[in-house]
């Protein structure tokens, strides 16, 4: 059996797939913006000394990590609103990947903030800061050193993760390849013109992630 | 003249272990103090709880009149808003055993965020009072450099400017040179020393037992969580009055 390439169906589809790419990319920054700032809150509640705020955000990380995100994407777009929560497709999908996204933040930011040393805080109270500062001067920004290398993959993770809103038809890469796949019956070469962008993507995020490393890096 | 500290019955519990056991002590201004001991005699405990690091369960701390850290309200004692602790910290300076300086800072920057958080002060203010005391421990050329870029006591000597430029009431060293390899030693101190002709108000945690010597108007010989002897180091050296202190002494070298 031979199978000539032919990848003249897709590139007429091209700009279909390079919609869908960029739908995805805008999905996992919004999402990983608002993970970000969900992952802070709950890993500074997980490392709390108060039994107030460590319960409830080791209960959301625990729900959250341990439920496929798939489960998660499908149960906000049918199952909410059945209980009155109606959202919009792409909606429903960029809260739920916030959500499931900070729970693997908080996670890392957890690693993260363990590392600084106690000493860094002492230091700030001794000269008069308060904890709000100490935070947002010294903490934060160790920490985010601390999680760099392991924030850039939690992050192309994410942004794969966004082909799983193609089960609720948001027109990303992953629904329009298929789009595409249906219409000119071109299997082969649509999902390798479509993996492709996605390891193009990847690889950039990536390196855009160790320039940040780099620009970050405590001189020594 | 009043006192500038006075400690009255301070107690310390961690937990069961009680390591304060009611110390006493009063300090005017200008005066420069060692406080010396074996590890766990609570002479750490004691130099944490006057800023606060550290909780203390009885007992008061008093800096130019104010009490430090509690407050006593229709007879139940309870801690002060942290907003007002804060504050009061940034009455005294603290240099750590591990310096403790913000890797991700230059050296201007460490000494300059206090100044800017806490003193509100503009930036160009800030660091031309950052030039100036790292001028004053040696370190002006490095101004730029980060903490990873320093020797330990180079490091420790941008911690001490970055107190000191925060303008104290007194200062609090806290075994300054233990971290540091011999030959670093001397630096740290001798920038020490400066600051007690200037007249700035120190408190000495140390086990350099010539420094203290040399540098202390009254040295604090602490013993199981209690003041075992206090004085003038050139008669409590020479000729210590309690067993205790002539066997700590005896332990002990003077180099």
């Amino acid at each position: 059996m031979t199978y000539t390439l032919n990848f003249s169906a897709v590139w007429r589809s091209f700009d279909l797939l390079l919609q869908g790419l960029a739908l995805s990319l805008g999905l996992a920054a919004l999402a990983i913006l608002a993970g970000c700032a969900i992952g802070l809150i709950t890993a500074f509640g997980l490392v709390s000394k108060s039994a107030l705020w460590r319960r409830p955000a080791g209960l959301y990380v625990t729900i959250i990590r341990n439920t496929p995100i798939l489960v998660l994407v499908l149960f906000s777009y049918f199952a909410l609103p059945e209980l009155g929560v109606r959202l919009g497709k792409i909606e429903s999908f960029v809260l739920t990947l916030a959500i499931y996204s900070g729970a693997y933040l908080a996670e890392v930011f957890r690693g993260g903030l363990i590392a600084v040393p106690p000493g860094q805080r002492e230091a700030g109270l001794a000269i008069g800061l308060t904890e709000l500062q100490i935070r947002t001067s010294i903490i934060i920004p160790l920490m985010l050193r601390n999680v760099l290398p392991s924030l850039g993959s939690t992050m192309i993770s994410l942004f794969k993760d966004t082909s799983l809103a193609a089960a609720i038809a948001v027109p990303e890469l992953t629904f329009e390849a298929r789009k595409i796949n249906v219409e000119t019956f071109r299997v082969i070469e649509t999902w390798i013109v479509a993996s492709c962008l996605y390891v193009a993507t990847c690889s950039l995020l990536a390196a855009l992630m160790r320039a940040v490393e780099r620009r970050l890096a405590v001189p020594r | 003249m009043s006192n500038l500290l006075e400690i009255r019955d301070l107690h310390k519990r961690y937990g069961t272990v009680e390591v304060l056991k009611g110390v006493d002590c009063t300090m005017r201004q200008g005066e420069v103090i060692s406080i010396i001991g074996s590890s766990g005699s609570g002479k750490t405990t004691m130099l944490r709880c006057i800023n606060m690091l550290e909780e203390f369960q009885g007992g008061t701390i008093t800096l130019d009149g104010a009490e430090i850290g509690y407050e006593t309200v229709g007879g139940v004692r309870r801690r002060k808003p942290e907003r007002e602790i804060a504050r009061q910290r940034a009455l005294t300076g603290m240099a750590f055993q591990q310096f403790n300086l913000f890797p991700h800072m230059s050296a201007a920057a460490n000494v300059m965020l206090g100044l800017i958080k806490v003193k509100k002060m503009g930036r160009d203010e800030a660091r031309a009072l950052a030039e100036k005391w790292l001028d004053r421990v040696g370190l002006l050329s490095r101004i730029d450099h980060y903490p990873g870029q320093l020797s330990g006591g180079q490091q420790q000597r941008v911690a001490i400017a970055r107190a000191i430029a925060m303008n104290p009431r007194l200062m609090l060293f806290d075994e300054v040179t233990s971290a540091l390899d011999p030959e670093l030693v001397n630096e740290v101190l001798q920038v020490i020393k400066g600051l007690a002709e200037d007249g700035m108000s120190m408190l000495i945690v140390t086990h350099e037992m010539r420094f203290a010597y040399e540098v202390s108007s009254r040295v604090i010989f602490m013993n199981q969580g209690r003041i075992g002897e206090e004085g003038d180091p050139r008669e409590m050296f020479v000729k210590p009055k309690t067993e205790r202190l002539a066997e700590f002494l005896k332990s002990s070298t003077f180099n």
